[in-house]
């Protein structure tokens, strides 16, 4: 293993991350706070309570993975669309390292991102409402788990796009309305019967549910099948990871 | 003495890009160690795939590369470990500096921190007092230098430049130069690609002219340095000659244009060029001659002259 291959790698994006601290940090934390003093403070004070939650705190987990996710895509796509962008992959393509270690660095990098944003959001909701967490390490294995897989995910649009606009158009056209209907501002048990079976095929629903019961102990879905969905697509997304550099596509011609 | 082995071996190697293009027809070439090995040849040749191929950027189709006796797919680490490559494009992270790109490049090879090695490559690039400076301040030729530094931060072994001098105004292109004489001096092997004629003339030990994906020649510059030492003598005659008389046989002329023409062979660097004899036994061979004019091959011209060929 080239580890000082992995290390350069995984702190070079981190630089880049400290680098555009406005983009990478300040805008999601001003956005979910929106969200709170949308949904928990304007529309919350009229929903009561949500399976014995206050709406302002039952939302929390949600947006959270709802941060979560959409960075690590974000993250992770960019990093590796970047220097394929504007050319600097040469450099990583030509140096003695393996394709395991690229991705160790840009993914690792990535997750390691939207954790410390996941983290601070979660600060940030503790100033609005009264928060709990019952399993603090459920919570943070689901908080990674989540936020590895998605960089990965991430990291395989960065690697499969060819423009900015195919950067853009999985997060936007699949994972917010999956994330949005996953679960984030509902609980899933309030959908008529028919939508609910239909939200289960949503494999959003089964991170936010896990992620929200090591908050509350209150969830969707069994916390065994969450947690086995999430370590599902872990593999589903380094399959494809594999596949992609076994034939070594679109990095190389 | 036994002939130390090539650093870089290329044996039948083919490039076939999947739009069916073949970039690469059968390349043979050994680059000798501690060689400058110029490559030449017009845009689309084939040279920066050549390139992309030794360096890892782009799959072969089919043959085999070694490095340092390295075979650069099965063990690439150390194939890789031994290059430096400057891309003929300046892809920069703009919004870092110098310094931070220089280290990244050492760490992404896998050598240790070693501030006092970057500080020497920096320093002999005229690059150290633009150390904190981002990349994207610097002008196009320090830009170019700072791929270089990038290149060295690893302490390669071989150094790909690809067109290093192209858009580089005529000083820079110079301290160019000496960079790379001071890199051949410590013992690293150059390759560079170019299509400046003079460039490979100036700096080369050997000179390769690539040209619709085939080497076409590969020869010691001193080889053909000596093609171009020959000069040509024309000589126009008042009257034309059937044949040439026996008192001139050792100057072994040419007749051409008719009779009117006669053309002598010479060489620049010989002590004797002839051509005071040769006149003067013309004259004492009843030839008069009404003009008189000399041609050189250049390098120039023997490129051309490959490159067009059918």
């Amino acid at each position: 293993m080239n580890y000082r291959a992995i290390r350069a790698i995984y702190l070079f994006e981190m630089a880049r991350t400290w680098r555009t601290l406005l983009q990478s940090i300040v805008s999601p934390v001003v956005s979910t706070s929106l969200y709170f003093v949308v949904f928990g403070a304007a529309i919350g004070s009229r929903i009561t309570e949500v399976e014995g939650v206050s709406y302002g705190t039952f939302i929390v987990p949600g947006l959270v993975m709802l941060s979560v996710l959409t960075q690590s895509i974000a993250n992770a796509s960019f990093g590796i669309y970047f220097p394929k962008f504007v050319g600097t992959i040469y450099e990583v393509l030509s140096a003695p390292v393996s394709y395991f270690e690229i991705v160790i660095g840009y993914v690792g990098a990535a997750a390691t991102k939207s954790i410390i944003l996941g983290l601070i959001i979660l600060a940030t909701a503790a100033l609005f409402v009264p928060l709990h967490i019952h399993h603090p390490l459920w919570m943070l294995t689901f908080l990674v788990l989540t936020a590895v897989t998605f960089s990965l995910f991430g990291f395989i649009i960065g690697i499969w796009a060819d423009g900015f606009e195919k950067l853009q158009m999985i997060p936007m056209l699949v994972v917010t309305p999956l994330t949005f209907l996953g679960g984030s501002f509902y609980s899933v048990n309030m959908l008529p019967s028919g939508w609910r079976t239909i939200t289960l095929l949503n494999p959003v629903v089964y991170l936010i549910s896990g992620f929200r019961w090591s908050f509350y102990e209150i969830a969707d879905v069994s916390v065994g099948l969450s947690l086995g969905m999430t370590l599902g697509f872990l593999a589903i997304c380094m399959a494809l990871v594999w596949w992609i550099f076994r034939t070594g596509c679109r990095l190389k011609n | 003495m036994l002939a130390q082995p090539p650093i870089i071996s290329v044996s039948n190697l083919s490039k076939t890009y999947g739009s069916g293009f073949r970039a690469l027809n059968n390349i043979n070439l050994d680059i000798k160690r501690g060689e400058i090995f110029a490559l030449l040849g017009p845009n689309g040749a084939g040279k920066t795939t050549l390139i992309s191929i030794i360096c890892g950027i782009a799959n072969l189709s089919d043959g085999r590369v070694t490095v340092g006796g390295h075979d650069i797919n099965s063990d690439y680490r150390a194939a890789r470990s031994l290059i430096g490559l400057v891309p003929q494009e300046l892809h920069t992270d703009s919004f870092e500096t110098v310094w931070a790109t220089v280290s990244f490049s050492r760490g992404l090879f896998g050598k240790p921190k070693n501030p006092a090695h970057i500080e020497k490559v920096l320093k002999d690039l005229s690059l150290w007092d633009k150390k904190d400076s981002k990349i994207i301040t610097l002008s196009g030729g320090m830009k170019r230098r700072v791929m270089i530094a990038k290149a060295l931060s690893h302490e390669p072994q071989i150094l790909f430049l690809d067109e290093p001098t192209a858009g580089v105004d005529v000083e820079l292109r110079k301290g160019m130069w000496d960079v790379v004489r001071a890199l051949q001096a410590s013992g690293v092997t150059i390759i560079l690609t170019t299509h400046y004629i003079q460039e490979a003339e100036e700096m080369a030990d050997r000179i390769g002219v690539i040209n619709k994906g085939e080497i076409i020649l590969v020869e010691d510059k001193a080889g053909l340095m000596q093609k171009l030492g020959k000069k040509q003598l024309t000589l126009h005659l008042q009257q034309k000659v059937d044949a040439i008389p026996p008192t001139l046989a050792p100057y072994k002329l040419q007749i051409s244009n008719g009779g009117r023409l006669l053309t002598y062979d010479y060489d620049t660097k010989g002590e004797r060029t002839g051509i005071t004899s040769l006149l003067s036994d013309l004259r004492n061979a009843g030839i008069h001659i009404s003009d008189l004019d000399t041609s050189q091959s250049s390098l120039e011209d023997i490129f051309v002259s490959l490159v067009r060929a059918p």
